[in-house]
């Protein structure tokens, strides 16, 4: 489709497509936004976990709550190592009455699945890597309920926001549809076979089936900055394996009630000892813009964090960025410099998340 | 695309006219793709040929200015501060800084329109 391509973990992805299809990067936001656009997300990793003692191995190495899932629900969570720290966040889906479905990070596949299968060997479970078996594609935006309904048989208003469904999608029988995405904004992610004739047909029409709502084929660019303006983690940026649940804001989705589980011993040392450093949203106030890895210092300055991620946000039409700071420079309002090719360039801190979706009006009686 | 010849060109996709106005060429433009911002010297400042001497910022990227020759920059063009995305609507009409040369046979050393498109053409591997 004439994208501009990249390698991203190993994967040849799009970047953004081009103009005449009304990509950009920019263009590409804009349309998730206001209407539709879609994603090949089939580098994104997929472990099933099935068996008697499936519940008891993903309560083992996830540190939200699945005995919450019913049948047909799903939940954020996060694989945690004995330190608290980050294997990778995750995407649990109850399947079935025994059955769990884990959607993982493309750069942390092998590592995942080795991680999930080591751990889980004392329960009565099978743990099978379907990474390869599937194409996902993510139909994200306002409308993008709407162009999935034009393609499938299922009831579409009858799934809640995180909530899955499976019926006939363009033809194919039996396809899981999920009510989740990295977008901040209301879509599917549906998971077809991964042949390649069957996946770009599926492609085609659904690109053709959003033709009336303005849909847009998206790549990586739109991707993250969609994701940023949204306060939605990135593996490697505000998650990793040296930064623990308290520090990356995520205590929500942590149920520390819940029977033991990897890395809750450390975070509950770690809560006891209280928190270093925090999470925080930053918005430049001056001109310039902050990026991946950028120093955050104070009014005098003196190095206080980092920027974990940093962009220009082309829905809000400002430049933010993620950061870690010390606790006493995180309340709202506090200002702080950024780094920028050795100037300190003015920002401060803003209310999480920076882009929250509207909240559809409410359907009369 | 056909290059204008009225200007010289340089390998790192700049080019620079015969008043001394330098910019990014069309094709650097639809490389970066949608530019948010421009990062330019102050009048006074020197640039050396070869060197960086500003930025320019796409939604993902950096990308350093290079220098096409030595001078003295004798304006900066203050638009582009809030119209970044001029110079992706008109890359060869959106001069970015002018400047003073310091030695006008480093020119001789830059490309002609007709060998800039050949050297485009070579890269995109056509």
């Amino acid at each position: 489709m004439g994208a501009k391509m990249v390698e991203f973990n190993g994967w040849d992805m799009p970047v953004e497509y081009p103009a005449s299809l009304g990509g950009g990067i920019v263009a590409e936001h804009l349309a998730v936004r206001s209407g539709v656009g879609i994603f090949d997300v089939s580098h994104m990793g997929d472990i099933r976990l099935a068996g008697r003692e499936a519940l008891a191995a993903v309560q083992h190495i996830s540190m939200n709550d699945a005995s919450r899932l019913a049948i047909g629900q799903a939940q954020y969570s996060a694989l945690l190592y004995p330190q608290g720290t980050f294997v990778d966040d995750v995407i649990v889906h109850r399947l079935g009455e025994d059955e769990y479905l884990l959607v993982i990070n493309a750069g942390t596949r092998e590592k995942d699945f080795n991680w999930v299968r080591n751990n889980t060997r004392q329960f009565d479970c099978a743990v099978e890597h379907l990474s390869d078996d599937f194409t996902q594609i993510a139909i994200q935006g306002p409308k993008g309920v709407d162009v999935l309904q034009k393609l499938t048989d299922a009831d579409l208003s009858a799934v809640k926001f995180y909530w899955l469904t499976r019926g006939t999608v363009c033809g194919l029988k039996n396809i899981l549809m999920g009510r989740t995405g990295y977008t901040a904004e209301d879509g599917f992610e549906i998971y077809i076979s991964a042949d390649e004739a069957t996946s770009a047909r599926v492609w085609h029409e659904i690109l053709a089936a959003g033709k009336e709502f303005g849909v847009v084929p998206c790549g990586l660019g739109s991707r993250n900055t969609l994701r940023l303006e949204g306060k939605l983690p990135l593996y490697g940026h505000e998650i990793s394996d040296t930064i623990n649940v308290w520090e990356a804001g995520l205590d929500r989705f942590c149920k520390m009630e819940k029977p033991d589980f990897i890395g809750r011993a450390a975070l509950e040392k770690a809560k006891a000892e209280g928190v270093k450093r925090t999470l925080v949203c930053l918005e430049m106030i001056d001109r310039g813009i902050a990026r991946d890895g950028y120093k955050v210092l104070d009014d005098t300055g003196r190095e206080i964090g980092y920027v974990t991620s940093g962009s220009p946000a082309p829905f809000l039409k400002k430049n933010i960025a993620l950061a870690y700071v010390p606790l006493a420079q995180s309340a709202v309002g506090t200002t702080v410099k950024v780094e920028i090719r050795g100037q300190g360039v003015k920002a401060q801190v803003v209310p999480s998340p920076f882009y929250k979706r509207p909240k559809k009006a409410a359907k009369s009686e | 695309m056909s290059y204008p010849s009225d200007r010289k060109y340089t390998k790192e996709h700049e080019w620079i006219a015969a008043d001394g106005a330098i910019g990014i060429t069309h094709h650097a433009q639809e490389s970066l793709g949608d530019i948010v911002f421009v990062d330019l010297p102050k009048i006074g400042a020197e640039i050396v040929i070869g060197k960086p001497f500003g930025t320019v910022e796409s939604v993902k990227a950096v990308s350093d200015l290079y220098a096409p020759v030595s001078g003295t920059v004798t304006a900066a063009n203050e638009a582009l501060a809030t119209a970044p995305e001029s110079v992706n609507k008109d890359a060869h009409g959106s001069w970015m800084v002018k400047i003073k040369l310091k030695d006008p046979s480093e020119l001789n050393g830059l490309l002609s329109a007709a060998d800039y498109e050949k050297f485009v053409s070579e890269e995109a591997g056509h």
